[in-house]
């Protein structure tokens, strides 16, 4: 059979590299350069003694057909899987490769991924579905459809080979990407029989396999994407070289609301390299030969701002404007229980205590950056996108042409954080593409540009009152949360009569609805009240990595922490007697108090947080000690997740880690101030991030129950800063209710 | 016209001798492994070796350069072979890579001067930022390429 298929291929006419397939293709700039990832981890030649002397040159062969959307099989067994989300380095791409290669039955070294564009699911009727990745949705959000995708693909490989054959389809069995048939003793390699497979009908009913016998989802399976990045191979979107390519710089009014009032372009135009001046919405952009003669002309371009109405802001305005919110009586519910006010009223004892959470800058490493070549009639767009269709979608409204002819090419993201949901920077340079027609144009904005120009964590503060009885039990817990809301600013559809309902992230009612059911509290309370007065600055809010739930816990953690303190009760035993109806919760919480030694009497000082984020179950119990002058040193943070399914242990691991960087960073040292109507951090020297010696040791504890698919990139997040801020109150008495911390003496 | 000792390479850059040398080697000669983070020397992401020791490239201005040797990741090794290259691979350190780079320049010009850098001699040495935050894998990573030199 493989002679056959091999010979009636021979006379055909030479392929074309598949488009996507490689990196930075230096194509001409018209034929529109495509990027992809090329990640396979060594070519297959097949263990099989019967195949393996097969050893032929398949180079002058037309390539296979794909399978299916998901799958494309290669002469020589390669695969390649379609990844739909963004990879920005959550390992989402090879979590997503391993699900599909799963079902498929193909042999894990011979997947490589690449990347459909959006133009091309379009094209399809959207068989990729979404292409939007934030929400830690990645695997628990697609999971179903791409290892059906999997599945079909392996059906129709074995009919295939059945067909071939004259045997029936039951008696072929597949084992890492060979199909065998043990009477006939014939055997065939995935490759072989892809083309017709791919002329079959897709299965109508796709079985999957069963979790005892996955043999690569839960495998630490080591990330695809690797090998390039520690070469300096790998070409991020900044990285783009096209012919006749010209540099962007770019300053956007960075006073809320304001506008560009003048320029004098006639200082950047005499400078070298320039190329063009011009103005895109409020904002100056000067194009050069290199970036760094752009960004020169920039900074030397006079520029003036009209300030408008928020000429004056500051962070003064901000805090006023949430304090007052912290005493509304109008308020938007989100969950409640009981009589609040009654049992408080009838408390043994009574606190109240008020805590705050800042803007925060996503700051990806890689700042913003798209390229764009604009014709007449196409617009292509190069960007490291988390939403390539809405990215697509931009790029047609600012290109003003029909979106079946504007393309977007995704590259691998420098970091992304929810960041690069928002499609603004390729806004912009399709417009400044548009102004140079047929001239590639890459807009690299500056670390600056990227600090000011934020969709910055939404700033809130928190008044919550407890009431204990007697007992030292919690009878009542009033959480107010004063601040902003991300959906009235970025998608005001998605208020429910003026209520976000993302506000109340890890907060919810659970049977609410089944969209945020993996956003629901797991504490037990008899009287509480949990609402919000949506007090919206005009700060520009976005999703940042853990969105609410971030102050969410801060707040509910630390809070009811002081209520155990207040009750003289063990935190753990105060947390666990709320949590006794959802033993999930209760597991991951004693897991890390455990693991972590929480009572143990050695010089450090312990701390814990837990909730329920993303579909995943997360607790964390950090051991810190402080120094007599206030020093905090964070010894160890042992974290517990259970996300149900865990797709790849040692990426589970990795994201932990990370996102402990990413809370901890905005704890200590984050926050985005605003002074005369801008932020007055503008780079990394006065927004801080952590670095290596700030680092804990972690330890991460993953404990799948299994049954659901919960999300990892975000929930751990949530539980570092209040397992660290209840820590220091171990170790000094003192509670540390505004963040972040950095300015603060911990002892005075 | 400067000329320059890049990689072993003697190349001639004919812009700006204010440019800093991040710039000239990403633009001038197409060697985009070394990373623009943020302009102010903060972050490292650009690091190179100059003369063996890590420089943060992107305030470095190509006039101080007076015949140095200059080393970017693209000239580490020749196929991703260096010790700290092979204990990066070996566990999978970066998440998004883009700070990976100049993380392993930085590393390896530590583990140069000191080959047995201690956990706060890397707490002191390696001050680069990662928002990933691979920090954990990277201290790892570190001691696992001491073993590797």
């Amino acid at each position: 059979m493989n002679q056959k298929h091999v010979t009636n291929e021979m006379n055909t006419k030479p392929s074309n590299l598949s488009r996507r397939g490689f990196i930075i293709g230096a194509s001409s700039a018209g034929a529109g350069l495509s990027i992809g990832v090329l990640a396979a981890c060594k070519p297959n030649d097949s263990s099989s003694g019967k195949l393996a002397q097969k050893t032929i040159d398949y180079s002058n062969f037309p390539p296979n057909p794909e399978v299916n959307a998901w799958v494309h099989i290669h002469h020589d067994n390669t695969v390649t899987v379609r990844i739909a989300r963004s990879e920005m380095g959550q390992g989402t791409s090879t979590g997503l490769a391993q699900l599909v290669a799963e079902e498929l039955g193909c042999d894990w070294d011979s997947v490589k991924i690449e990347f459909p564009t959006p133009g091309e699911n379009l094209a399809r009727e959207r068989v990729w579905r979404d292409f939007s990745t934030g929400g830690s949705q990645g695997l628990r959000g697609s999971q179903q459809y791409v290892r059906e995708g999997g599945a079909a693909a392996r059906m129709m490989l074995v009919e295939a080979a059945a067909n071939e054959w004259g045997v029936p389809i039951e008696e072929c069995m597949v084992s890492n990407g060979i199909i065998s048939h043990k009477k006939s003793q014939q055997e065939t390699t995935f490759g072989a029989v892809a083309d017709a497979a791919s002329k079959l009908a897709p299965p109508l009913d796709v079985t999957l396999k069963k979790q005892e016998d996955w043999t690569i989802i839960g495998q630490a399976k080591k990330r695809l994407d690797t090998a390039e990045k520690l070469t300096g191979a790998l070409k991020y979107a900044s990285d783009i070289v096209m012919p006749g390519m010209k540099l962007a710089s770019i300053k956007a009014c960075p006073i809320l609301g304001g506008t560009l009032k003048s320029y004098d372009e006639s200082i950047p135009m005499g400078m070298a390299g320039v190329q063009k001046v011009l103005k895109i919405g409020e904002a100056v952009v000067v194009v050069a030969d290199t970036w760094w003669q752009a960004h020169s002309a920039l900074e030397a371009t006079p520029i003036e701002w009209d300030g408008g109405e928020y000429a004056q802001y500051s962070t003064n305005d901000i805090e006023a404007l949430l304090d007052e919110g912290l005493g509304a009586k109008k308020t938007f519910t989100g969950n409640k229980g009981g009589d609040v006010a009654k049992a408080l009223a009838t408390a043994d004892t009574t606190l109240e205590s008020i805590y705050n959470f800042g803007a925060q800058n996503h700051a990806p490493m890689e700042p913003m950056n798209a390229t764009a070549l604009w014709t007449e009639d196409k617009c292509e767009v190069w960007c490291p996108t988390q939403n390539g269709e809405s990215a697509l979608a931009a790029a047609s409204t600012a290109a003003g042409l029909p979106i079946e002819q504007c393309e977007v090419y995704k590259t691998l993201l420098g970091g992304g954080f929810g960041r690069r949901g928002m499609p603004d920077y390729v806004v912009q340079v399709v417009s400044i593409a548009k102004a140079m027609p047929g001239v590639p144009i890459k807009l690299q904005w500056s670390r600056e540009e990227d600090m000011i120009q934020g969709f910055f964590h939404p700033v809130t503060k928190a008044k919550l009152k407890g009431g204990l009885d007697k007992d030292g039990k919690l009878t009542a817990l009033d959480f107010k949360i004063s601040g902003q809301s991300i959906l009235a600013a970025l998608m005001p559809q998605a208020l429910i009569q003026g209520m976000d309902v993302a506000t109340f992230q890890g907060l919810l009612p659970s049977g609410l609805d089944p969209r945020v059911e993996d956003q629901t509290l797991k504490y037990t309370f008899p009287n509480f009240h949990i609402h919000h007065a949506m007090r919206n600055p005009p700060v520009r809010p976005g999703f940042w990595r853990g969105v609410n739930l971030n102050q969410n816990a801060v707040y509910l953690e630390c809070f009811l922490d002081e209520m155990a303190h207040k009750a003289g009760r063990d935190p753990l035993d105060f947390r666990l007697e709320m949590l006794k109806d959802n033993p999930k919760m209760a597991a991951v919480l004693k897991t890390a108090a455990d693991k972590a030694g929480w009572g143990s009497n050695d010089g450090k000082f312990r701390g814990l947080a837990n909730i329920y984020g993303f579909g995943s179950y997360v607790a964390a119990c950090a051991e810190v000690s402080v120094s007599d002058d206030g020093k905090l040193t964070m010894h160890k943070i042992t974290a517990a997740t259970d996300c149900g399914h865990a797709a790849n242990p040692q990426q589970i691991e990795a994201q932990v880690e990370g996102s402990f960087v990413y809370g901890l960073s905005a704890m200590l040292y984050g926050e985005i101030t605003y002074k005369d109507g801008q932020p007055e951090q503008t780079n990394f020297h006065n927004f801080d991030s952590m670095r290596i010696a700030d680092m804990p040791e972690v330890e991460t504890i993953i404990m799948p129950s299994g049954g659901f698919w919960g999300g990892v990139g975000e929930p751990t997040i949530a539980v570092a800063a209040p397992a660290v801020l209840n820590a220091i109150f171990t170790a000094t008495g003192k509670r540390v209710r505004h963040l972040p911390i950095k300015d603060q003496n911990l002892r005075a | 016209m400067k000329t320059l000792n890049v990689n072993g390479d003697i190349v001639e850059f004919d812009g700006d001798e204010d440019t800093p040398l991040l710039w000239a080697l990403r633009e001038q000669l197409g060697l985009t492994g070394t990373k623009y983070g943020c302009g102010i020397a903060q972050c490292g992401a650009c690091t190179i070796h100059v003369d063996g020791e890590a420089v943060r490239s992107c305030v470095y201005p190509v006039s101080a350069i007076e015949g140095e040797e200059i080393t970017t990741i693209e000239g580490l090794s020749k196929d991703g072979s260096h010790p700290v290259q092979q204990a990066w691979a070996e566990l999978d350190v970066p998440q998004c890579g883009y700070c990976q780079t100049g993380m392993i320049m930085a590393v390896s010009a530590l583990l140069k001067e000191n080959p047995k850098a201690t956990d706060s001699d890397i707490d002191e040495a390696i001050t680069n930022i990662c928002r990933c935050g691979t920090f954990a894998r990277v201290r790892k990573g570190i001691h696992l390429a001491k073993t590797k030199l």
